[in-house]
Order: structure tokens, then sequence, then C-alpha cells
């Protein structure tokens, strides 16, 4: 508990789900997810920019060697599920894979380490878990999306695109059947994305917040589900990646 | 769940990441290890050579070792026989020599005879005809048989 209100549970609940804000009505912007997410990615980013600016190719030290495996583990998904030519994917999905793990893993943060540390500087909300903030999944998804319509369209030309629209999967005849199948279809790819992400850290989270309720209990309860945890941090963020290749290698091939 | 204006702000994180990998993370990394696996596959490839290389050199070298051995037998050889040729042409020399002194010992001998016996011939006739002169006296004048002497002389 980070501020003076009533030590109920639902209250302790409500407080760690609540987000730090500036702003009202869609104008609202969380401060906690922006920060924490920008900090990590920052970290992460510009952190293998610099060891990829003076990677060695003959004595490759141990954080390169690190880096050189997550990249090429990532590569070769993109090469086994991916058969165009964009330079695109194999950097999207390592920065999608690198940034949402590492976004998960503020998951494994003692929910009340961080909240109680900032409440002695004023600050009485704060979410550590920037993928629990829908704002930041469909970010990630949407721009999924938008990369995946460009791609349709530079590679089938428009033309193309249209054609596909209409045509599959049930042939010309049923051109409306055809243009709503893939309105859904399309529809669905960025929302299960990103809710998928969301969802699990969102639950992930609220179970590490009803364990931290039990008092002396939570010890016992913390640590195991901390390690299942670190399954569906790594695993969330793999199925990210993952599907967002599968939805790549989907828009550069025909379907027809 | 409220959506509101942080979507576009973690979109334009996400951007900045993105733009981070492409440029300066994927392409220097990858391009650092497909050097490097450009370069172990040569260190392979030449390792192979060397190998290679290692057995030719050692066929060649005991090529050129049993090469060496066969000219060197063959050198013997040929110095056995110069050899053997020397020592047959110094025999043949010495004997050519030996037989030179022989014969010119023998031309001298025959020569000392041929003069001692002229010598002992032109004796006898004197040891004769003094002989003669002593038996017969004054009978036998030695003008008036000077003829009849040098003729028994080159009978001699």
């Amino acid at each position: 508990m980070a501020s003076g209100e009533a030590l109920t549970s639902s209250a302790y609940i409500v407080h760690h789900l609540t987000n730090l804000t500036v702003g009202n009505g869609f104008w609202t912007v969380h401060l906690d997810s922006l920060i924490v997410s920008g900090l990590l990615g920052l970290f992460a980013f510009v952190g293998m920019a610099r060891l990829a600016a003076k990677a060695s190719v003959t004595k490759p030290g141990k954080l390169q060697t690190l880096v050189e495996m997550i990249c090429s583990f990532v590569d070769q998904q993109a090469k086994d599920t991916y058969h165009g030519r964009s330079p695109l994917v194999t950097p999207l999905a390592i920065t999608i894979f690198i940034w949402v793990f590492l976004m998960n893993l503020m998951d494994l943060i003692p929910v009340d380490f961080i909240p109680m540390f900032l409440a002695l500087f004023g600050v009485h909300y704060f979410k550590v878990v920037p993928t629990t903030d829908p704002n930041l999944t469909f970010a990630l998804s949407l721009s999924v999306f938008t990369i995946m319509m460009v791609m349709n369209v530079k590679v089938k030309g428009l033309g193309g695109f249209l054609h596909e629209v209409f045509t599959v999967p049930f042939g010309a005849k049923l051109a409306p059947v055809n243009l709503l199948f893939r309105i859904i279809e399309d529809i669905a790819k960025p929302i299960s994305l990103s809710l998928r992400l969301f969802g699990n850290m969102y639950a992930g989270e609220m179970v590490f917040i009803l364990i931290a309720l039990l008092g002396f209990w939570q010890l016992p309860l913390a640590l195991p589900w901390a390690l299942f945890h670190i399954l569906i941090i790594t695993l969330q963020a793999f199925v990210f990646m993952m599907l967002t290749i599968v939805y790549l290698s989907m828009a550069s091939e025909s379907h027809g | 769940m409220n959506i509101n204006a942080t979507l576009f702000g973690e979109a334009i994180w996400f951007a900045v990441f993105i733009w981070i990998t492409l440029k300066y993370v994927w392409p220097p990394l990858q391009k650092a290890m497909a050097e490097r696996q450009k370069m172990i596959a040569e260190g392979l490839a030449a390792g192979e050579r060397a190998k290679k290389e290692l057995e030719l050199a050692g066929k060649r070298s005991a090529d050129s070792l049993r090469d060496a051995k066969a000219k060197a037998a063959e050198i013997i050889a040929a110095a056995e026989r110069r050899g053997v040729q020397m020592i047959e042409e110094a025999k043949q020399a010495a004997k050519v020599e030996a037989d030179k002194v022989v014969a010119s010992a023998k031309a001298e001998i025959a020569q000392q005879v041929e003069q001692a016996r002229a010598e002992l011939r032109s004796r006898v006739a004197d040891l004769a005809v003094a002989g003669a002169e002593r038996i017969l006296k004054r009978e036998v004048d030695a003008k008036v048989h000077a003829g009849m002497l040098a003729e028994l002389r080159k009978e001699l």
C-alpha cells in the first residue's frame, strides 16, 4: 500500500491496477506505461545498437554472443515462416520479442516494490508492467496491422490485393461474402494479438496482487507463481513475435 | 480497459525501436555473423587444403628420396666402373712401358753382343795371324797373305 487509503482488499487491488495518468478524456496519457516501456526499450535497443556497432567478428564477447543467439533464433523463426523478401520482418520480430519479453519481465518485480518506493516521492499510482496496459498491446498490434496492410498492397499491388479481398475464398460470384469474411479475419488479427498478450499479463499480475494480499502465506505462493510466470512471460513474447511473422507472411503470399 | 492517447505514444516508441533495430542492430550483427561464418568456412577449407598439400609434399619427398638413392647408386656404380677401368688402363700402360724397357734393353744387349763379337773377331784374326806367324815364322809373309787373312776374318 502506497497511499493512506483504507486497507481493504479491493482498494489494494484497484490501487495496484490504476495507471499514473496525465490529462483527461481521450487525451489521457499513462505516464507509467510510457516511461517504463520507453526506458526498457531504450536500454535494450540502444544497448544492442552500441554492442552491434563494435561487434567483433573473431572474438565475440559473452553479451554479444547472447544478443547474436537471440537475434539469430528470431531470424531462423522468421526465415522458416516468412518467405518474402522484406528486410523489415526480422528486425520487427526481434524488436517485438525483446521488447515484449522485457516488459513482461517487469511482472516478476514484487508488486509493492516500485509503488512503495515511488510513494516516497509523492507518486501514488504506478503500474510497472506496461503489457498490462491495453494501450500498449493495441499500439503494437495496430502497428503490426498497418505494416501488414502496407505489405499486402506492396507485394500484390492494389489491384491484386483487392482481387484477393473480393474473390478469396469463395470466388468472384460471392464477392460480398468474401469481403465480409476478409474484414472479420483482418479485424480479428490485431484484436486477438493484443488481447492475448494483455489478458495473459493482466491475469498474471492480478494473481501476484492476490497472492500479495495473503499476508504471511504469500511467501510460499509467490515463488511458484513467479517460476511458472517466467514461462508465460517468454511464451507470450514468443507468441506475439511468431504471430506477427505469420501475419506478415500471409500478407506477402497470395491466397488465390 | 480505457483506450486513450497512450496508444499513440506507445506506437511512437514501437516505431523508434523498430527503426533502431532495423538500422543499427540487425545489419551489423548479421554482417558480423556472416563474416564469422565465412571465416570459419574458409579456415576449414584451408585446413583441408593444407592437409592435402602435406600429403602431397610427403609423397613428393618420398619420391625425391627414392630418386636420390637411385642416382647415388648409379654414381657409385659409375665410379666403381671408372676405377676398374683406370686400374686396367694403368696396368696396360705399365705393361707397355715395361715392354718398351725390356725391348730397349734387349736391343742394347744385342748391340753390345754385336760389338763384342766384332772386336772378338778382329782379335781372333790378329791372334790367328800372330799364331800363324809364330808357327810359320818367315814362311808366311803378312803382306802376301793379307788377302787370304781378310777372307778368313769375314768367315768368322
